[in-house]
């Protein structure tokens, strides 16, 4: 399935935002999730089934002033 | 004492109901290494750092600044790279829901040469998050007006810049950050281009309330001393505030008496 991930085209086998995530090789805990602008918290990624076309965004915290 | 805009009777500074023994607030930009922001913090003593939310570069892994600030330190989360209110309270609530806490900076910039910050937009921003419950410390140019409009939109305070973000011009807004400190109901926390301790002296001595200091600490050549450096004068500049010092006078009055042995 190809979903737009952080700006970028992405071919993924993970069925749901956790899958993604770990596939992508990220420490869970340190990051914020968007799907198709909403937020979704950390204890539903498990559950939250992705599917094609799908916006993600990942984030985290980095220095800034 | 003077009168003081958010200050506790200990003169702990009180943001959106928060206490704050120091006047000193940090930023996590720039740093050569992030091993150096923790020491700077102990050494500080300083009791808030912005950090601000990018996208995860998916090559270069795992970045995250939370780690290296201690819990007794309040994460304040920018909204930098918001260009409109909309983007702000995006961020906003996305820092929220990371577990930041209910702090944030709006920091809404279009101007890329000077980094001045858009205040209408800001201001919008300000009314819709200080609803949801945000304690909102808007970064503004200074302005009489959009100071008062923040207060009634429930800003927490008003963060007029000092000069444009990391240009350490100092107090280039002087002027107008005296008459926003005469008439603001809120704390004024003097945010960006203060580039050394005196000018962080001077902010508080003209009756700032904190002041906010990111790259003059981080890109010194020990940031652990210099944060130290800046903490001093903030608290030097307070009490020369408090202490109500006297007026600059046009001719010399001695100090010590002319007369009364060589002279009658």
């Amino acid at each position: 399935m190809q979903i737009l991930l952080n700006g970028q085209p992405v071919q993924t086998k993970g069925r749901t935002l956790h899958a993604l995530i770990v596939e992508q090789d990220i420490v869970p805990e340190t990051i914020v999730a968007e799907v198709n602008l909403q937020l979704i918290k950390q204890e539903h990624w498990q559950q939250y089934v992705l599917h094609q076309g799908d916006t993600v965004e990942l984030l985290s915290f980095v220095g800034g002033g | 004492m003077v009168e003081e805009n958010g200050a506790a009777a200990d003169d702990a500074l009180l943001l959106g109901g928060v206490r704050f023994t120091n006047r000193l607030l940090t930023g996590t930009g720039k740093f050569a290494s992030r091993d150096l922001i923790t020491p700077m913090l102990a050494a500080s003593g300083s009791e808030m750092i912005t950090v601000a939310l990018r996208r995860v570069d998916l090559k270069a892994g795992e970045q995250d600044i939370l780690r290296y600030i201690p819990s007794s330190v309040r994460v304040l989360p920018n909204t930098s790279g918001a260009r409109t209110a909309a983007e702000a309270v995006r961020i906003a609530k996305i820092a929220r829901e990371a577990g930041c806490g209910d702090f944030i900076k709006i920091e809404v910039i279009t101007d890329i040469k000077y980094l001045l910050p858009d205040n209408t937009e800001t201001l919008r921003a300000t009314e819709l998050l200080a609803k949801e419950g945000f304690i909102v410390l808007p970064y503004i140019m200074p302005d009489i007006t959009i100071s008062k409009q923040l207060h009634d939109a429930g800003a927490a305070a008003v963060m007029p810049l000092g000069s444009p973000i990391g240009s350490n011009q100092g107090l280039e807004m002087k002027a107008m950050i005296k008459r926003i400190i005469a008439s603001s109901k809120l704390p004024v926390v003097v945010d960006a281009g203060i580039g050394k301790p005196s000018q962080a002296a001077e902010a508080m001595e003209l009756g700032a309330d904190a002041v906010l200091v990111n790259t003059a600490i981080a890109t010194s050549n020990d940031p652990v001393m210099a944060g130290k450096a800046f903490a001093l004068a903030v608290q030097a500049g307070r009490l020369a505030r408090l202490a109500q010092l006297a007026e600059e006078k046009e001719y010399a009055e001695a100090s010590s008496p002319l007369t009364g042995f060589l002279r009658a």
